[in-house]
């Protein structure tokens, strides 16, 4: 069957198909290969067959009434079902609503391919292609009139309207420009610090918990967290709540493992922990996602994000993966009271890399 | 003043609440028939990697044969033989969960017997995991503790997950309470410790009927193909969903009936 379509103005020749193959009337300049015309047209049951038409027609309306019954069998079960039953280990409303609805589509869908591939008129239909091009004597036309137009506006003659005329549009693009201010205020400094800094102690996450050094054994992962997050002002009111609460938290959480001292090989990083007790950023240095997959008898820390992995005992050195800074490690101290603390921010920018960082 | 009062006799109150619990000599240990059993069933079964008295076998560059088991607990016992991961099947990146060797009073003997070899976690009791008198809040904050400290490795549902090298964070389908909480204590594998003093008896409680009330529920959503997010999904929608689409319009396009009866 052929599909040509017609790009061009108004209706285009139609011809009908005929049964015997023919080749179709050339227009205009002659085409590269001889039209090898339509394919014999052969008819379907339903076109010959009277019996066969009336079953398909059976057919497409029973699809379409049923899928009327399933419609109205969602709007029964929407006031019938209970919303927290649960069928085969789903919601039992879902269940039904989306048997019911699709079912009712897939229904329409069925019956309308149905009945336009067995019913409607299928005689073959050659549409010629045109050129999409106008008319040389509308270019024509069109070009004299854009002249007409150019000359009795005097754009081209009065030279000081037109200069104002564009000045105006250009300061048109101001305001856009000034607008972007809007995006802003830089962030400073403060991709560069956390919340923590010296005297901070670190408490568990969620509960708040502080932490002794007695509490952490050989092999353990503490989520931990500033105290700062959970402490209160002279009023009583929370020190950061909400947006900057959250803010605060993501870039200041951290783990806090204990290894045996024999096993740690950094002497860098040994000495910011305390007897084998390590505290490190918990955001990956490669795009920020929270890691604490810690494999305790590799001392191992996977992002489960893009799979970098840190070596602790090592001073969080990525040992495979994208990221392409260790993870910055917090120094720890130990207060008069004997909980863990914060002896300052960490050592490097915590998360993802930006552009401005500095690089040493 | 009366804030550090306060301060000090709750943190006396609670550490007389919790520090017993964790180097406590297990009870067990004190059943000398029991110990006697459990070195039986251990020279049999575990002494050819763990050395005749659970002292560990160094090979020759210095890694662990098998480790020592001074100091691991009844409870570690308890949860790797209670498991079938311990005898060790074979040689691989993990020992991998099956059906328990050794039946229940033979646990119960081992158990005993490493707990003899120094003070460790004992089998944790139901303290643990008797989720009959949780509230709904205990329930919103076992899922809080959860997914701080639990879902990174096993899922936010508890479906596990890939750790790096092959190995991998097993599900906790239907995990035991008791085998839950021995696993907490004792850091079994590449797992760390969860210890009381972090997170405390009645929190680990509280986590374990979080999870099993995530695992007891229907997927309101619809089904929850194992709950291991995107992969699953994605496998699905892509090629269960839009291979069934284009499958279905190609075999509508090529499908015509055609007769050859005038």
């Amino acid at each position: 069957m052929s599909d040509d379509r017609s790009t061009d103005r108004g209706a285009s020749e139609v011809e009908p198909a005929h049964p015997e193959a023919r080749p179709v009337e050339r227009h205009g300049d002659g085409e590269p290969y001889p039209n090898p015309g339509i394919e014999p047209h052969r008819p379907r049951p339903t076109d010959v067959d009277d019996k066969a038409d009336r079953r398909v027609e059976r057919q497409v309306s029973t699809l379409f009434a049923v899928s009327a019954l399933l419609t109205l069998g969602f709007c029964v079960a929407y006031f019938a079902v209970d919303k927290y039953s649960a069928w085969a280990g789903t919601n039992a409303l879902n269940l039904v609503l989306g048997c019911t609805l699709g079912g009712a589509l897939l229904l329409i869908g069925i019956g309308a391919i149905q009945w336009s591939k067995m019913l409607m008129d299928d005689h073959e239909v050659v549409e010629l292609r045109h050129s999409s091009g106008s008319s040389a004597e509308d270019q024509v036309e069109a070009l004299a009139s854009f002249e007409q137009g150019a000359a009795e506006s005097g754009f081209g003659r009065r030279r000081m309207l037109r200069g104002s005329l564009l000045a105006s549009l250009g300061v048109l693009g101001l305001p856009a420009v000034i607008l972007l201010g809007d995006l802003g205020p830089l962030p400073g400094n403060r991709p560069r610090e956390t919340v923590w800094a010296k005297g901070v102690r670190v408490v568990t996450d969620p509960e708040g918990e502080p932490l002794r050094l007695s509490d952490i054994q050989l092999g353990q992962l503490v989520n931990a967290q500033p105290s700062v997050l959970f402490e209160t002002d002279e009023e009583g009111e929370p020190l950061y709540e909400g947006t900057e609460r959250l803010n605060a938290k993501a870039k200041a959480s951290v783990i806090l493992v204990r290894i045996d001292p024999a096993d740690l090989v950094n002497t860098d990083s040994v000495a910011k922990g305390v007897e084998g007790v390590l505290c490190f950023s918990k955001i990956c240095t490669h795009l920020g996602c929270p890691i604490s997959l810690y494999e305790q008898q590799l001392r191992r820390v996977l992002c489960p994000c893009h799979q970098s992995t840190f070596d602790l005992a090592d001073g969080a050195k990525v040992i495979f993966g994208p990221a392409a800074r260790s993870l910055p490690q917090l120094d720890l101290g130990v207060d008069e009271q004997g909980y863990l603390i914060a002896l300052g921010d960490f050592d490097a920018i915590v998360g993802a890399s930006f552009p401005e960082m500095t690089q040493d | 003043m009366l804030v550090l009062l306060l301060g000090l006799v709750a943190v006396g109150a609670l550490y007389a609440a919790l520090a017993p619990r964790t180097v406590q000599a297990d009870d067990l240990a004190d059943d000398a028939d029991l110990v006697a059993e459990g070195r039986e069933l251990f020279l049999t079964g575990c002494a050819s990697c763990h050395g005749d008295n659970g002292q560990g076998i160094l090979q020759a560059g210095g890694g662990a044969y098998g480790p020592s088991l001074i100091g691991v607990g009844a409870a570690a016992a308890y949860f790797q033989v209670g498991t079938g991961r311990m005898p060790l099947a074979q040689n691989s990146q993990q020992a991998p969960e099956r059906d328990p060797i050794y039946d229940e009073a033979e646990i119960e003997a081992l158990s005993a017997f490493v707990a003899s070899l120094g003070p460790g976690p004992a089998i944790p009791g139901p303290e643990y995991y008797d989720v009959s008198e949780v509230s709904e809040e205990d329930l919103a904050r076992g899922g809080e503790f959860f997914r701080t400290n639990c879902t990174a490795c096993h899922n936010s549902v508890g479906a596990g997950g890939a750790l790096s090298g092959g190995r991998y964070a097993p599900s906790l389908e239907g995990v035991e309470g008791s085998i839950f909480a021995a696993a907490l204590l004792t850091g079994p594998q590449q797992m760390p410790v969860f210890s009381d003093e972090v997170i405390s008896p009645e929190d680990k409680r509280n986590i374990y009927a979080y999870l099993r009330t995530v695992q007891d529920q229907p997927d309101y959503g619809g089904f929850g193909l194992g709950g291991i997010g995107p992969v699953s999904e994605g496998l699905v929608a892509w090629v269960l969903g839009i291979g069934v689409l284009v499958g279905a319009a190609a075999w509508i396009g090529k499908h015509t009936v055609r007769t050859d009866k005038t």
